[in-house]
């Protein structure tokens, strides 16, 4: 079977339906988004990842039409869509407080947008009955918003703001209300509801579990700049920076100084006493350069006696055990006074297991393990 | 017993705040008028049976022989429903700018509002006085301005009344039109127009059916002492208005004729007691809304 992997942004000739052009935006003295240039293209679920405060939802209300951009432009399908008022865009948002019209039915608040495009009695009747199917709320179409539960409050958000068939669907953390267990299964629907419509989402989160989850891509922001534009598995594997390697998961950073010892391959001088930790790069460092190691938790191994393959291997004592149920994380402290973070899945029973507090461990990774940062 | 108390006591506040005054009104309606202190027979002192005895209807027969009565009634129900709907078309403005306004300005805007209170409302129709007459204020500054030759009779007609009534009631239009803009969610009006509306049809579809409870609560709180207003009419009304205020205090202190006094008084009661009933009803039905 041939699949195509959908990938546009990889596609030279492959045009984008969102440009940000060196889009900056101030409020008074404050810069909420910097100089940021990003393209979206056409049907993907795209996802601005961020702490609260780093312009992803003012980079959402520019797109909606409620914030004006300061200097650069905005285009959607090649039109700038500075001049054109937030009525007129062929955009919809789905609210973070839902937005429901505490007035109206969930059948006429879904209907409320078609009702200002014109349309025929039949045509209306025929997309709400639509879209109250897709989120699967036939039964509740006559409730007020205050007579439904959350869950339903906010897909009957989702089918308002899909009703129009908007070309771009913005998401305003959409999931933030709801609790953990309906959250995880409303990120599925969401995804299915994305891919029946072909509808290009934009979604808001500081949720990266969220981002990764629903996204095509994942834009990682902080104040006002994007840090990193990539496919929820490179941000993870391929972090570009420590800040993005840090925001996302769970991470440990040895900083040294590398020196060259082979095709693509560096030695990081970190700490004194400790030999020097071997690692694979593609980005080049020179002789005595500062670096970062980023190494993931679930990349090293434990052990009770020393390896014999490693690369990297060292002695340590288990400071601490963070039980997760389906994984247990040991914090493993190193003799110069480090502290090393090392994940492993719960495959055994718990009172199978060998190593506990204080115990003498060694850990272990390869060279390819970890990502070298410059920064 | 611990509730029984807790209801008697609002029960007995009406009983002797409301109830109490209402039937010595309704009593004295009943009663002749006389040449006595107190102007009117029979008293208690003619002994109970016989006070029952010469109770009768006819100072309400009489409010219906003369048509200066119902034209009373009639005129100041138009008044009062005018300068309702003069008091929403400026207050709703003022409330609504209240609450989109910036947090820091809003207790100053609010203290704008209930500022006028601290000074006696006598004082402040004279003032009116004062502006709208002919020598006036506002005149002198039309005339200076070019905009008139000769100066406009505003004082002792209808239209000063509207002003003193717009202006005397003003604040409990806004305040309960500004509770309900206040709660409103900022993001509903953006929802309204990310879904195709203009911001006028967003205002129209979203903005006044969500602050309907305050327009009918404010409505209600002006039009109500409206109706029956005394002392507006007389300072800045001329003789051609005509309000059952106005009649009712000429019928108790030119005429000392308390017992048709009372009938007019109990009759703008029972007019009363429908808008009354229905603002209770809105009351009710939005705090049902909110559980």
């Amino acid at each position: 079977m041939n699949q195509t992997v959908f990938a546009p942004w990889d596609d030279p000739n492959a045009t984008p339906l969102i440009r940000f052009q060196n889009v900056t935006k101030r409020f008074g003295e404050f810069t909420a988004i910097d100089d940021l240039t990003l393209d979206i293209y056409a049907q993907e679920f795209f996802a601005l990842l961020g702490p609260s405060g780093c312009g992803k939802t003012t980079m959402m209300r520019m797109l909606a039409g409620f914030e004006t951009v300061t200097e650069g432009r905005i285009e959607l399908a090649g039109q700038d869509i500075g001049p054109v008022p937030p009525n007129e865009r062929a955009v919809n948002m789905m609210f973070q407080s839902y937005a429901l019209f505490p007035h109206l039915s969930v059948w006429e608040n879904i209907a409320f947008g078609l009702r200002r495009d014109r349309k025929t009695k039949g045509e209306i009747t025929a997309r709400v009955e639509e879209m109250l199917k897709l989120v699967r709320l036939e039964k509740f179409a006559q409730r007020k918003p205050h007579q439904i539960s959350g869950g339903q409050r906010q897909r009957v958000a989702l089918a308002r703001s899909l009703a129009k068939a908007p070309k771009l669907l913005l998401l305003d953390e959409p999931l933030g209300a709801l609790d953990k267990k309906l959250r995880q299964d409303t990120q599925f629907e969401l995804m299915d509801i994305q891919e029946t419509t072909g509808t290009t989402f934009v979604i808001v989160t500081h949720d990266q579990e969220e981002a990764m989850t629903v996204a095509s891509r994942v834009a990682v922001m902080d104040e006002g700049r994007i840090m990193q534009v990539a496919t929820p598995a490179a941000i993870y594997e391929y972090p570009n920076s420590v800040y993005v390697a840090d925001f996302i998961g769970d991470v440990n950073i040895i900083e040294g100084r590398a020196s060259p010892s082979g095709d693509e391959e560096y030695k990081l001088d970190w700490t004194e006493g400790q030999a020097p930790v071997l690692a694979k790069s593609q980005a080049t460092f020179s002789e005595g350069q500062e670096a970062h190691l980023a190494i993931r938790p679930e990349k090293i191994r434990i052990s009770t006696e020393k390896p014999d393959d490693a690369v990297n291997a060292m002695q340590g004592k288990v400071l601490d055990i963070a039980y997760l149920g389906n994984l247990s994380t040991y914090h493993v402290e190193l003799p110069g006074g480090q502290v090393i973070k090392a994940q492993t899945a719960n495959t055994r029973r718990i009172a199978r297991r060998d190593i506990t507090w204080e115990d003498p461990v060694w850990i272990s990774w390869s060279a390819t393990a970890g990502v070298m940062l410059d920064q | 017993m611990k509730r029984a108390t807790l209801i008697l006591v609002p029960y007995l506040w009406l009983l002797v705040l409301f109830l109490a005054p209402f039937l010595i009104v309704l009593k004295i309606s009943l009663s002749d008028a006389a040449l006595a202190i107190p102007p009117y027979t029979p008293t208690l002192k003619d002994g109970i049976g016989a006070l029952i005895a010469e109770l009768d209807f006819e100072n309400f027969i009489f409010l219906t022989e003369d048509d200066l009565y119902w034209k009373a009634y009639l005129s100041s129900l138009r008044i009062a429903v005018i300068s309702t709907l003069l008091t929403l078309l400026v207050g709703y403005p003022i409330a609504y700018g209240m609450a989109r306004a910036p947090d820091e300005w809003r207790a100053t805007l609010m203290m704008l509002v209930i500022l006028p209170f601290w000074t006696s409302f006598l004082i402040r129709v004279y003032a009116w006085m004062g502006i709208l007459s002919n020598e006036g204020l506002l005149n002198q500054l039309l005339i200076w301005l070019g905009l008139i030759n000769d100066p406009l009779t505003i004082l002792n007609t209808n239209t000063a009344v509207y002003i003193g009534i717009v202006y005397t009631y003003l604040p409990f239009m806004i305040l309960p039109i500004y509770a309900a803009l206040d709660r409103l969610d900022s993001s509903l009006d953006e929802a309204a127009q990310d879904l195709g509306c203009t911001r006028m049809q967003a205002f129209w579809l979203v903005t006044i059916p969500l602050s309907r409870n305050g327009i009918v609560a404010g409505s209600f709180l002006v039009f109500i002492p409206a109706l029956g207003e005394f002392v507006i009419p007389s300072l800045l009304g001329g003789s051609g208005t005509l309000m059952i205020g106005k009649v009712l205090w000429e019928e108790f202190f030119n005429n000392r004729d308390w017992p048709v006094a009372s009938a007019v008084a109990v009759i703008l009661l029972l007019i009363l007691v429908i808008p009354i009933v229905l603002f209770q009803r809105n009351q009710q039905k939005q705090q049902e809304a909110e559980q």
